[in-house]
């Protein structure tokens, strides 16, 4: 034929502008940006409330009556405890005070008896508690090391420079409560990005089924430039809504300092979270688009799109169950190397660390892999079933052309 | 009748290798043939009317032309060589199932459309504002598919066939559902079109619309092209027919006469077929014998009266 004003031809034209359909689209779509602005406060909200709940001030706060000696003592006490105590030089008077206003947690006063002398209110917290009565106790200490003749300092030092020497048989895990914290949510956002995004591909591909636009737009381009548009374009969306949230929460975390670990972790964490998204959306949205083609009515996507939905969701559940209380497991571990469970629980690993290079290049490896394979399945499938209105078409009747 | 035993005896086109040509498509659907070999031809210009009844192969076909299903065997020829894809995106298609994405604005569907076929982003925007015009739809360009009322929907569905500027139109049951402004709307734009050079090829169950609109008229049945051709060469193998009022007569008043059947009668007119080389001078002294006779003229069968005459030869054949 003669094509006069032939643009964008090729095989990838039309994939692309069926892409460009697809991100224009969800843009405009008012649900589609409230979820993406929802889940970005979420996410940042929960940042700042740690910061609120665990940076937000010292644990305790501890008047003394005497000397600045006495409010180090507290300190280290306090310290020795695992509990951060603010201290208050203040007269007996007002001290008293302060502690019946609730301005201070307890008021100390050591007597020249060496005798820890504490004010609470109504009761002392077991916190506060424990860090007196350490205090109490190396008071006692220094009162007895003084009357053998020996100078608390020199005690002082020679008790903080003991120190065990420790052999590890095999290399330490490095793993804090922040590295968890950080796989937890790292495995919530890609757990809820794969679901809604898997989900929102299968809909996209009944919506053409139910409105039967599907046969007007194949009759311009090839069922596999339809689906691979349509994958491209809300993956691209997915990604860029990824970006933003793990980006956004990453920002807030480094910016209130919440986070302990470096800032080059916390962007390690958030660059696989990201490669994490594109392979296992790639993998998952080509099954889901698969799935979609076979049912032609909405109400008929949830049963279709149930068995590879359950797949993220078990690897989900298993990633936030069992590592988080035993990151070394190694049936996780080993599940973690499949296409089908990688996505979803090698972010979670990856963020609480100790994840060694090689088990990375194989997961990553086996899902690059698997890509192509599932390519052609699903093109087979979305080609077959997607012009088959009415019924829902059995997988193996989708594998033979109609 | 011209012979309806074999789908290929149909005249030729007028100039081989232009226009569309489909070359015997078989297309099976388990133990179902749903295109027995059908072939056509299409020459510019011309507007060719797909007859038969609901099952009869017609959408079928027009998918197979499209691309948007593979027959078994046969070729599709777009000026005497294989169609190819490229080839196919610059046909015009309504789909027998209309559809346009229900929340997408009329003119961003329409050149999302247009672009697809191949039209550069400014020959689309060009294009998208010529058909809402010419359609009478320009006011909703930036409204959503489905808050159109179903004649506007209608509309833009014909400009979704319309608006890449094809150079061949498919249209499956383009009529069904229009009210009658929009059928003339839809005749002009088909007239239109094929004037410019652009064969037509369209589905109808209307056929005074058929027989109106078409240069010729393709009959299936049962996945087969029974007969092709102009409305008169269609005629030209088929009974004769008088009509004739006659006041006085009673029913049944031409029975017995050689070589005539009683075809319809209602009132004081009745409707006779006369088998090839019956002398219409005897039946009109059998009808002067009843008493006077008002009207005696011979009646062209229409389309609709063909069409049942070839199915339901078929039927007992």
């Amino acid at each position: 034929m003669t094509g006069t004003s032939s643009a964008a031809p090729g095989r990838f034209g039309p994939v692309w502008l069926v892409a460009t359909r697809e991100i224009r689209t969800r843009w405009e779509s008012k649900a589609w940006r409230l979820i993406t602005l929802v889940t970005l406060i979420a996410v940042v909200g929960f940042v700042v409330v740690m910061k609120l709940v665990s940076g937000g001030g010292p644990d305790a706060t501890v008047g003394y009556v005497g000397g600045q000696a006495v409010g180090q003592q507290i300190t280290a006490s306090g310290k020795a405890t695992g509990l951060e105590v603010e201290t208050r030089k203040v007269s007996a008077d007002a001290g008293r005070q302060q502690v019946r206003d609730g301005d201070l947690d307890a008021l100390v006063r050591i007597d020249p008896r060496g005798v820890v002398h504490v004010t609470a209110k109504r009761e002392l917290g077991s916190d506060v508690e424990a860090a007196v009565t350490a205090l109490a106790q190396q008071t006692a200490i220094h009162e007895q090391v003084t009357k053998l003749g020996g100078d608390p300092a020199t005690f002082e030092r020679a008790v903080a420079a003991a120190h065990p020497q420790v052999t590890n048989l095999e290399p330490p895990r490095t793993f804090s409560p922040d590295q968890l914290a950080l796989g937890v949510i790292a495995g919530v956002l890609i757990y809820l990005s794969l679901m809604m995004n898997g989900q929102i591909v299968a809909q996209g591909v009944v919506e053409e089924k139910s409105s039967r636009v599907v046969e007007l737009l194949l009759a311009a381009v090839r069922p596999w430039q339809l689906m691979a548009g349509k994958v491209l374009g809300i993956g691209l969306l997915g990604l860029a809504q990824m970006v933003v949230i793990a980006g956004g929460g990453a920002i807030a975390a480094v910016a209130t300092g919440v986070l302990t670990i470096s800032i080059a972790a916390t962007a390690s964490v958030v660059v696989w979270l990201v490669v994490w998204f594109v392979l296992g959306f790639f993998a998952y949205a080509l099954v889901f688009a698969a799935a979609g083609a076979l049912v032609s009515r909405q109400e008929d996507v949830g049963g279709v799109v149930m068995p590879p939905l359950m797949l993220v969701i078990l690897g989900y559940v298993i990633g936030v169950s069992v590592l988080p209380s035993d990151p070394a497991n190694g049936v996780v571990r080993v599940l973690s190397w499949l296409p089908v469970f990688s996505p979803t629980l090698m972010p979670i690993r990856v963020a609480m660390g100790g994840v060694p290079a090689w088990e990375l290049v194989l997961a990553v490896a086996l899902i690059v892999l698997a890509i192509p394979g599932l390519i052609w399945v699903a093109a087979r499938i979305y080609s077959n079933a997607v012009l088959r209105t009415g019924a829902r078409v059995k997988v193996r009747d989708a594998f033979r052309p109609l | 009748m011209p012979p309806s035993q074999d789908g290929s005896l149909l005249p030729a086109s007028p100039t081989p290798g232009v226009g569309l040509t489909v070359r015997d498509v078989t297309k099976r659907y388990g133990d179902t043939l749903a295109a027995d070999a059908m072939s056509l031809d299409l020459a510019p210009g011309e507007v060719l009317g797909f007859v038969g009844s609901n099952g009869a192969g017609k959408s079928t076909l027009m998918r197979i032309i499209l691309g948007v299903l593979a027959s078994d065997s046969g070729q599709v020829l777009w000026q005497g060589t294989p169609i190819t894809a490229d080839g196919r995106r610059q046909i015009g298609y309504m789909p027998e199932e209309r559809g346009l994405y229900p929340r997408m604005r009329v003119g961003d569907q329409l050149h999302y459309l247009a672009r697809l076929h191949g039209l550069s982003s400014s020959d689309a925007d060009t294009s998208v504002d010529r058909w809402l015009a010419r359609l009478g739809i320009a006011h909703y360009r930036g409204s959503e598919v489905q808050k159109l009322s179903l004649g506007n929907q209608q509309r833009v569905q014909l400009a979704a066939a319309m608006v890449h500027d094809p150079v061949l139109l498919v249209l499956d049951e383009p009529f069904s559902g229009l009210d009658p402004i929009a059928v003339d709307v839809m005749s002009q734009v088909l007239r239109d079109t094929a004037a410019r050079g652009v064969p037509v090829i369209f589905s109808s169950h209307q056929l005074e619309l058929v027989e109106r609109l078409c240069d010729r008229v393709a009959i299936v049945r049962r996945g087969r092209v029974v007969a092709a051709g102009t409305v008169d060469e269609l005629r030209s193998g088929s009974a004769m027919q008088l009509v004739i009022d006659a006041p006085g007569a009673r029913p049944g008043w031409a029975d017995g006469l050689a070589g005539v059947a009683v075809h319809d009668s209602g009132g004081t007119v009745t409707v006779l077929e006369l088998s090839p080389g019956t002398d219409e001078q005897a039946v009109l002294k059998a009808a002067l014998a009843t008493g006077p006779v008002r009207s005696f003229a011979p009646r062209q069968p229409s389309l609709a009266e063909l069409f049942r005459h070839v199915v339901s030869e078929e039927v007992t054949a």
